[in-house]
């Protein structure tokens, strides 16, 4: 593997919101919180969510770890905050599907900047995470469903 | 130390690398770095082939069959166990039960010896330094009996602060657990002096050998401590095979850890009698095939030579520790000389988080760990979540420590050195 592999990896974008996370603190009226980790790796997220007539009118989320999985939230959040919970579902399909190799998922410009993390779907130890941001979503909308 | 002498360095490594299969390959088009001795340690020949050999021409049951390849396959477990006792100057090959690993061996004495004798009110000493194996036993014991576990401090070099056994130690304190050297930081610890201070109150100790046998000499008689364990494979031997030595009065009173075959003298309908020492302790067929390789890895071991195997591994941590002194944003952790550490070498690089450092070194061929280390408590003392990890073994050269170091300058170029986040 070269070093390019790893320019295409770490894309400034990626960097950038792990630096700068967006939509980074606590909600304290969130409709929705959840906590999900890696166990393994200790990255970790918590997400809140306020859902509004299945409209997500706020999310935020704090959470500690490596790059790709701090990144994949900050980015995830700026994705799906405004829109119907349903869309962010159907996201959050699109981008897995992309992490496990599909290159049409690839191809979805409807997951703007997150496509930055296409690459690491040639990463198998770090595949999960890139999705525990999106995890920790379907886990969310779970818990709103079953309230 | 300059980057061209001290040449024993490199003769160590260049006698015996070719020893070990796995090192001579390539990983992601670069020759395979293996930086991850701490986790697992790779395995010469002579253990790869005493396992083949167990298997293809001695193959059988120990202790039970009055034929040919039971006598076999015994003669070769038990001598196994010798082996052992010899390698850790232990009085009798009686003394030396065998486990899966350290984990088991220190769960065996957290059960057996802790539910007979720890009670509500009692005090176990442990350190923070400790690996989870040598924590987690421990609190399901306290959880058990109503006992109290009480900690030895961290200074700010990761040394155990032997200051505070005076305050820690009391009538009440019926063991001292503790690791022999840190898997997270290195760090030597000074365990007879801890095993003095622990017997003059009347508690037992136990040490956590796991990192400590396969760098240097371990004499459990000079240490003073009660019971030893540790893991073949972190000593170029299998996994799922360790061993546990044990005063033997000590083992000889205490209770069975689990039952079934080979454990018993005599059985009854409601009730049995123990087999005699060290068959009290392995109930089951054991890891017969592990345990005579992990034998061969130790003869191996002992022919390098442990006392040389610590100072290759002192020399290259020193080298190391110079060439990332030089990286803008390097933090690295533990005690600053090398001669207070083992081959290990915890750090942070700027705010590249451990599991990115990996992931950029594991794309160069090389192989470091990334992590908490099992060491929650370790992480906590130092305020940070996760640390990278590169530790040396007896085959480890310069060359490795260079391929490290240019690693690491690439996590700075795609990084940066900013502060950490």
């Amino acid at each position: 593997m070269s070093e390019p592999a790893m320019d295409s990896l770490y894309q400034q974008v990626i960097l950038d919101h792990y630096r700068k996370p967006r939509n980074k603190g606590e909600m304290a009226d969130a409709s929705v919180g959840i906590h999900m980790a890696n166990p393994t790796c200790g990255d970790e997220v918590h997400l809140y969510l306020q859902v509004e007539d299945g409209q997500i009118r706020d999310m935020c989320f704090t959470g500690q770890g490596c790059s790709i999985s701090q990144a994949s939230i900050s980015m995830m959040t700026t994705l799906v905050k405004g829109k119907p919970l349903d869309e962010g579902l159907a996201l959050a399909e699109r981008f897995t599907a992309m992490m496990h190799g599909d290159e049409d998922a690839a191809e979805d410009r409807s997951l703007k900047n997150l496509r930055a993390l296409q690459g690491v779907s040639k990463f198998p130890v770090r595949i999960k995470c890139a999705l525990l941001g999106f995890d920790a979503l379907q886990e969310a909308a779970k818990k709103l469903d079953e309230s | 130390m300059s980057r061209l002498d001290s040449p024993p360095v490199q003769d160590l490594a260049a006698r015996w690398r070719d020893h070990y299969p796995a090192l001579q390959q390539e990983v992601n088009g670069h020759p395979l770095t293996y930086l991850d001795n701490a986790a697992t340690t790779q395995k010469p020949q002579v253990v790869l082939d005493a396992l083949l050999s167990y298997y293809r021409n001695d193959n059988a049951n120990v202790h039970r069959g009055i034929h040919e390849l039971s006598r076999r396959a015994t003669e070769g477990f038990e001598g196994a166990r010798s082996t052992v006792a010899t390698f850790l100057d232990a009085p009798s090959a009686r003394e030396i039960i065998f486990t899966r690993g350290t984990t088991e061996a220190i769960n065996l004495v957290a059960s057996s010896w802790g539910n007979a004798n720890v009670m509500e009110g009692d005090e176990i000493v442990l350190s923070v330094l400790e690996h989870h194996s040598n924590l987690v036993p421990w609190q399901l014991l306290a959880a058990r009996t109503g006992a109290r576990l009480r900690y030895l401090e961290l200074d700010e070099e990761g040394r155990l602060r032997l200051d505070m056994l005076p305050e820690l130690l009391n009538e009440r304190t019926r063991m001292v657990a503790v690791n022999h050297v840190s898997n997270s930081l290195g760090t030597l610890n000074p365990v007879a002096e801890i095993a003095r201070a622990a017997h003059e109150v009347g508690a037992l100790i136990l040490v956590d050998g796991a990192q400590a046998v396969p760098h240097l000499s371990v004499d459990v008689q000079a240490l003073g401590c009660d019971f030893y364990a540790f893991s073949g494979h972190k000593v170029g031997g299998p996994t799922g095979i360790g061993a546990l030595w044990g005063r033997e009065a000590l083992l000889d009173a205490m209770p069975p850890y689990q039952g079934g075959g080979e454990m018993i003298s005599v059985v009854e309908r409601q009730e049995s009698s123990w087999a005699k020492l060290p068959h009290k302790f392995e109930a089951g067929t054991p890891h017969i095939a592990g345990a005579i390789a992990l034998a061969a890895a130790l003869d191996f071991t002992r022919m390098v030579g442990p006392d040389e195997i610590l100072a290759h591994e002192q020399a290259l941590v020193a080298y190391a520790m110079e060439g990332m002194a030089q990286l803008d944003g390097m933090t690295v952790y533990g005690p600053r000389s090398p001669q207070e550490r083992s081959g290990v070498i915890s750090f942070n690089l700027g705010d590249a988080h451990p599991h990115d450092v990996s992931t950029i070194l594991d794309s160069r061929g090389v192989a470091i760990r990334a992590g908490h280390h099992c060491c929650q408590l370790v992480m906590r003392h130092l305020g940070v979540a996760a640390t990278s990890r590169a530790s040396f073994y007896l085959y480890n050269t310069r060359e490795d420590v260079d391929r490290l170091l240019q690693g690491l300058e690439q996590v700075q170029s795609i990084f940066g050195t900013e502060a950490a986040v």
